[in-house]
């Protein structure tokens, strides 16, 4: 796909975009060329989808300018931006789970007439889906819709209004491997008609098979612009990171204990009586890490959720240490010694509205020494007990007494971190612990990880990142459709396993 | 026969104030705006609506005035909780506390000097009904064809509400705010202006359904001319899935039921006037419970706006 | 050019406490139009208002009167309010606390008169906590919206009310007044100035009581909990269901004996104009104090003042009392406005050339 002659179509120059404490890009420079799929390659929190908001006309930059065909233009809205043939496809998908299919591709556009004329939209949509093979029903609501599919409904979004840059923020993140050779295909069809596209990852491999050429950002700053052709991986990871990543995890060898937590043909329904989680049966030793791989939206929540006592089984026994657990009050599992990390950490994590102190003796709260017998709680002892853990740690907060919302988002997963290892009894629940943390954090969430396991804990860790499971468990279970597809032994997988596995193929010892 | 045709006109008839402002308050609901404000913006509907009618004679002016009054009291609602991002429900309950006051303030000082200054006592030119000819003469479809102007404009109203919720790109635009407004941001809707228009618009209505009440229904005014009706219009709307063709039922309902009211108070039941009277705010209960308990197990169409209630910002993660 | 919010990198303390006081002049200036636009001097009806409800000390113990039942209500739906249940209802509440002291106080004649007034005001603080209690279930066990059914059950407290004192209850030697039976003086709550009684005193050891248990206590601290993050309380291992019913029966509690008090220490029976609104006035004080229990003890003798000096406005200068139901209901109107302020700040920015 090499062009003879190079014409720049999209331009980014000297752009600042600054946020309360943080510049989120800092004179960043960007070019676009005529037919090529440019990588936007950095760390999460490095800049990349603030970038990209600018040209979708989300945030405003205080700084810099932005020409298109060598014309300045200034992008003052979403659609302005799309006036300009700019359409972005956001990491959380920009549809309304209530409207079909057809009512969001028309959505808010200016020429729509009063009256949509529907069976014409459709008839375009259909042709639309043709031609890029995106098949997708128009009438179907968005919520009856998988994530692959709605992602198509979202290009196609962008392709009925005529985008000829095409900006994707991680999009393969929710897909299996599958889907995502899928869309590759996709993007090539788009690009031999003549579109671009600006493609935001933080994974090498997609980089390398996707991409013409490449940005790396860093801490809001270009660090590298080149052609793909001739980089390394080695060398791709470098420049995001800044320095040699040595992802090698101090770990005691794996000696696992007695049998810890069971699972026992526990399915889990939802409101409606669909079956989200079918016939589960696990077991996790003492000093065992068992990892869960899979799509997000395959049943992981449920699984930590009904362990947890967050969610009810309608069958299956859940036994702690031989113990029925079944159904408990998270209460009461919490006092058997279970720690949990959950995966939306605002929303369950912390109570951002309270302070630090407050947030770290959460599990702490309701005996001695932090209150008496009596149930007055001491705040000496509890700002003592914080000062103690922050340091220990190394949360960055101004104060005890500071909001956790006010906190940055590595510092918010050490404080819930720091809580439950703290007071972890044995078992740990943790759920994408490493989600959206910078290089540092990782490091610091994993090793601490790793040491419960030392500790003789047993760990169930959720996570979307296959390297992150391959270094760190020990057992890697995957997930699909509710079902587990299998146990394998992390040290004798590999990717291409999995990934058959996570699309729907049993393996290892199902 | 003749009874029945009589009870279903009465009951249109007090179902009229309840459909309207139910009507209002599903546009502002579906914008992602809860308004609990409805009974305070009804009760200065049905003030400012009967002040003027007394002073001018003129019911045209008396609407124009009581849809002002509903949809300014709104937009203090929609200052607040759009732009200075106030919580909602206490937003909305000191709109029905200041329009409540007001309003019983207002009775007792805009009246004639004669009067004490009282409005109350005072009668105003109102809305007769108007018998549609042939129509008005069948049993039971008489009902509907005899009725005032205010509620035959509803035969418009409702249909045309629908279709413009599920047929136009505004009622696209509308839905799409209150289900996710951050997709609706990005798809080029200013968020904030959907909100602002159809919580104005939503208070215009309830204006117009309290100047029912005023110069239609039970013509004069009284400090509890809504008697709570704004609250149960708050639950009408749950009741009614957002959908405006869906409020007509819950509207008949509760017309019934203060029709069967009347009726039997006239009639010189047994039981006594209190219980009869707590018959609306006790179904309400009951009602709302039931469709809770039940409506958990199907969720979809009948469930509230997902973003009913919480203030948006572009740049909020 | 435009005016935009940022948000603040901290919650602004002095924006926290500037905002009530700051609310309370503009709505005395929003007042003001009010009553200028309706043919008052805004100047002298203040005047006439402040000396009322402040200028003698038999006018303060008025307003202490009504500070007594406003206090109770108030603290019962700032309690409500921390878990974030709406709890509107504190109206039917306080108008079954009145009913349930009153059954005690008429009917329960076997009693021992000196065990009457602790024997009335508990029943009242039950029946309360029952009215409440009945949102508080269906609210946890299923999700019932409270706003709707608390307020809902306000107009049925009323009805019931009004079919006892018309109905069954009616003093048959009370020539047709609807009321019942005056209590017997050993029930009745002892007065210290004026009309003013000791419910004060335990109101007031109640708001530093519950300022107490809030702020200190891990009843308090999962209270808190819940009403900043449900869904993290939860994962806590906090038992929500159980919060919101014992917190609720409280809440209900604490409104019904204001209804307890109000029959015992000042009409002496149940009667017509039991439901003054002081459970809606509750709402405004709740939120006026930022839910602080010490904060509702100002907040309640302010209100209180305002309903006092609106009454003598009537008496004094012939304007409806209602004057002090229009302002109290523009109070909240700044102090919403107001509140943004803590956590942002405004910006003005310039247009930038993108």
């Amino acid at each position: 796909m090499e062009k003879s002659s190079v014409s720049t179509l999209l331009k980014m120059e000297g752009v600042t975009k600054r946020f309360p404490g943080v510049i989120a890009n800092d004179r960043v420079d960007l070019e676009l060329h005529n037919g090529e799929v440019l990588a936007l390659l950095g760390e999460n929190g490095a800049g990349k989808s603030t970038l990209m908001n600018i040209l979708a006309g989300l945030y405003r930059p205080d700084e810099g300018f932005i020409t298109i065909r060598g014309e300045k233009v200034s992008i003052h809205s979403p659609q302005d931006s799309m006036h300009l043939g700019i359409g972005m496809i956001h990491q959380e998908f920009m549809l309304v789970q209530t409207m079909t299919v057809a009512e969001n591709i028309v959505l808010g556009l200016q020429d729509l007439p009063l009256i949509p004329p529907m069976a014409e939209i459709k008839r375009k949509i259909i042709e639309l889906s043709d031609r890029y093979s995106l098949k997708v029903d128009p009438d179907r609501f968005i919520y009856e819709l998988s994530v692959g599919e709605q992602q198509r409904v979202e290009i196609l979004k962008l392709v009925y209004r005529g985008a000829e840059v095409l900006i994707l923020d991680e999009p393969t993140a929710v897909l299996t491997p599958q889907e995502s050779r899928d869309l590759n295909g996709i993007i090539k069809t788009m690009l031999s008609e003549g579109k671009s596209a600006i493609f935001i990852t933080h994974k090498m491999d997609e980089v390398l098979s996707f991409s013409h050429r490449v940005q790396v950002l860093r801490q809001g700053k270009t660090v590298a612009a080149c052609k793909t052709e001739g980089t390394t991986p080695q060398e791709l990871a470098n420049m995001m990171v800044g320095r040699e990543i040595l992802f090698k995890i101090k770990k005691a060898p794996y000696r696992p204990g007695e049998p810890k937590l069971i699972l026992d043909g526990v399915t889990v329904e939802d409101p409606t009586g669909r079956p989200v989680l079918k016939d589960i049966s696990l077991t996790i030793y003492e000093g065992e890490i068992l990892g869960i791989a899979g799509v997000a939206g395959n049943g992981q929540t449920e699984l930590t959720e009904v362990i947890t006592g967050l969610q009810k089984a309608v069958s299956g026994r859940i036994t702690l240490d031989s113990q029925d657990m079944t159904n408990k009050q998270p209460l009461h599992l919490i006092k058997a010694g279970m720690s949990h990390i959950p995966a939306d950490r605002g929303a369950m994590g912390i109570v951002g509205d309270m302070s630090v102190a407050d947030n770290l003796v959460m599990k702490r709260y309701r005996s001695e020494p932090i209150a008496s017998r009596h149930g007055v709680m001491h705040a000496t002892k509890i700002f003592g007990f914080a000062k103690k853990m922050i340091s220990f740690f190394k949360i960055a907060t101004p104060k005890p007494e500071t909001l956790v919302k006010f906190l940055s988002g590595g510092n918010i997963q050490k404080t819930i971190l720091a809580r439950e290892i703290d007071s972890c009894g044995g078992v740990l629940i943790a759920v994408y612990p490493s989600r959206g943390l910078d290089v540092g954090a990782t490091e610091s969430v994993r090793n601490n990880i790793v040491a419960q396991r030392d500790k003789k804990a047993a760990v169930l860790l959720v996570s979307e990142e296959l390297d992150e499971l391959l270094s760190v468990a020990d057992k890697i279970g995957v997930m699909f459709e509710g079902e587990l597809m299998g146990i394998v032994d992390a040290a004798t997988t590999n990717k291409e396993e999995l990934g058959m596995m996570m699309a729907g193929m049993r393996g290892g010892n199902a | 026969m003749q009874l029945i045709t009589t009870l279903l006109a009465v009951t249109l008839s007090a179902g009229t104030s309840l459909l309207y402002a139910t009507i209002g308050e599903i546009y502002t609901e579906r914008s992602g705006i809860l308004n609990l404000g409805v009974e305070g913006m009804m009760m200065m509907g049905a003030l400012s609506a009967f002040a003027v009618s007394f002073y001018t004679g003129s019911l045209f002016l008396s609407l124009i005035v009581a849809m002002l009054v509903g949809g300014s009291l709104a937009l203090l609602h929609a200052f607040l909780s759009i732009s200075m991002r106030a919580n909602q429900v206490v937003s909305g309950l000191s709109i029905t506390l200041f329009g409540t006051g007001l309003a019983s303030y207002l009775g007792q000082r805009l009246g004639p000097e004669s009067n004490g200054f009282n409005l109350a006592g005072m009668t105003a030119s109102n809305f007769q009904k108007i018998q549609i000819p042939f129509l008005g003469d069948i049993p039971i479809l008489a009902a509907f064809f005899n009725q005032d102007v205010l509620t035959y404009m509803l035969f418009l109203i409702v249909p045309l509400s629908w279709y413009f919720m599920y047929r136009t790109k505004h009622g696209l635009s509308l839905r799409s705010v209150g289900e996710n407004p951050r997709t609706a941001s990005a798809m080029g809707i200013s968020v904030a202006k959907v909100r602002y228009l159809y919580t104005v618009i939503g208070g215009m209505l309830v204006g117009l359904g309290g100047a029912h009440l005023t110069l239609a229904y039970t013509p004069g005014w009284s400090e509890n001319v809504t008697g709570g009706r704004g609250w149960i219009v708050i639950a009408l709307v749950i009741f009614a899935g957002w959908n405006p063709s869906r409020a007509v039922f819950g509207a008949v309902l509760f017309g019934g039921i203060n029709a069967i009211q009347f009726r039997l108070q006239a009639a010189g039941t047994m039981i006594p006037a209190s219980f009869l009277n707590m018959a609306p705010y006790v179904v309400t209960v009951v009602v709302l419970a039931l469709m809770t308990i039940i409506g958990k197990k199907k969720k979809g169409k009948y469930s509230s706006p997902s973003a009913l209630g919480n203030a948006f910002s572009i740049e909020d993660k | 050019m435009r005016i935009v919010l940022e948000k603040r990198e901290a919650r602004s303390k002095t924006v926290t406490v500037l905002v009530p006081i700051i609310s309370f002049v503009v709505s005395l200036m929003l007042g003001s139009i009010v009553l200028g636009l309706s043919g008052a001097n805004p100047l002298s009806t203040y005047g006439f208002m402040f000396k009322g409800a402040f200028g003698t000390w038999i006018d303060f113990t008025e307003t202490l009167v009504k500070a007594i039942p406003l206090l109770l209500t108030g603290l019962g739906v700032a309690l409500a309010f921390k878990l974030r249940f709406w709890n509107i209802g504190a109206e039917g509440q306080f108008i079954w606390g009145a009913i349930g002291t009153s059954w005690v106080m008429v009917f329960w004649n076997f009693l021992p008169l000196p065990l009457l007034l602790p024997i009335g005001l508990v029943m009242g603080m039950v029946a309360g906590a029952m009215w409440a209690g009945i949102p508080a279930i269906l609210k946890a066990n299923w999700g019932v919206d409270e706003t709707l059914t608390t307020l809902m059950l306000n107009y049925v407290a009323i009805l019931f009310a009004e079919y006892l004192y018309y109905g069954p209850w009616r003093d048959p030697d009370g020539f047709g007044f609807p009321g019942t039976k005056r209590f017997p003086q050993e029930g009745w709550l002892p007065r210290f100035a004026g009309r003013a009684h000791y419910g004060l005193f335990l109101a007031l050891a109640i708001a530093i009581l519950l300022w107490f248990l809030l702020s200190k206590t891990r009843w308090g601290f999962e209270i808190k909990m819940i009403g900043k993050n449900q869904k993290a309380a939860r994962c806590l291992g906090v038992s929500i269901e159980k919060s919101i019913v014992v917190t609720l029966l409280i809440s209900g509690a604490l409104a019904g004996l204001a209804g307890a008090t109000e029959v015992a220490g000042i009409s002496h029976r149940l009667q017509k104009g039991i439901d003054m609104g002081y459970g809606y006035t509750a709402i405004i004080i709740a939120w006026m104090a930022q839910l602080n229990p010490l904060a509702c003890i100002l907040v309640s003798i302010l209100m209180a003042g305002l309903l006092v000096g609106g009454d003598q406005l009537q008496m004094m200068v012939g304007l409806p009392s209602s004057m002090g139901l229009v302002i109290q209901g523009l109070l909240l109107f700044p102090l919403l406005a107001g509140s943004v302020f803590t956590e942002y700040r405004l910006k003005i920015v310039r247009k930038v050339e993108a």
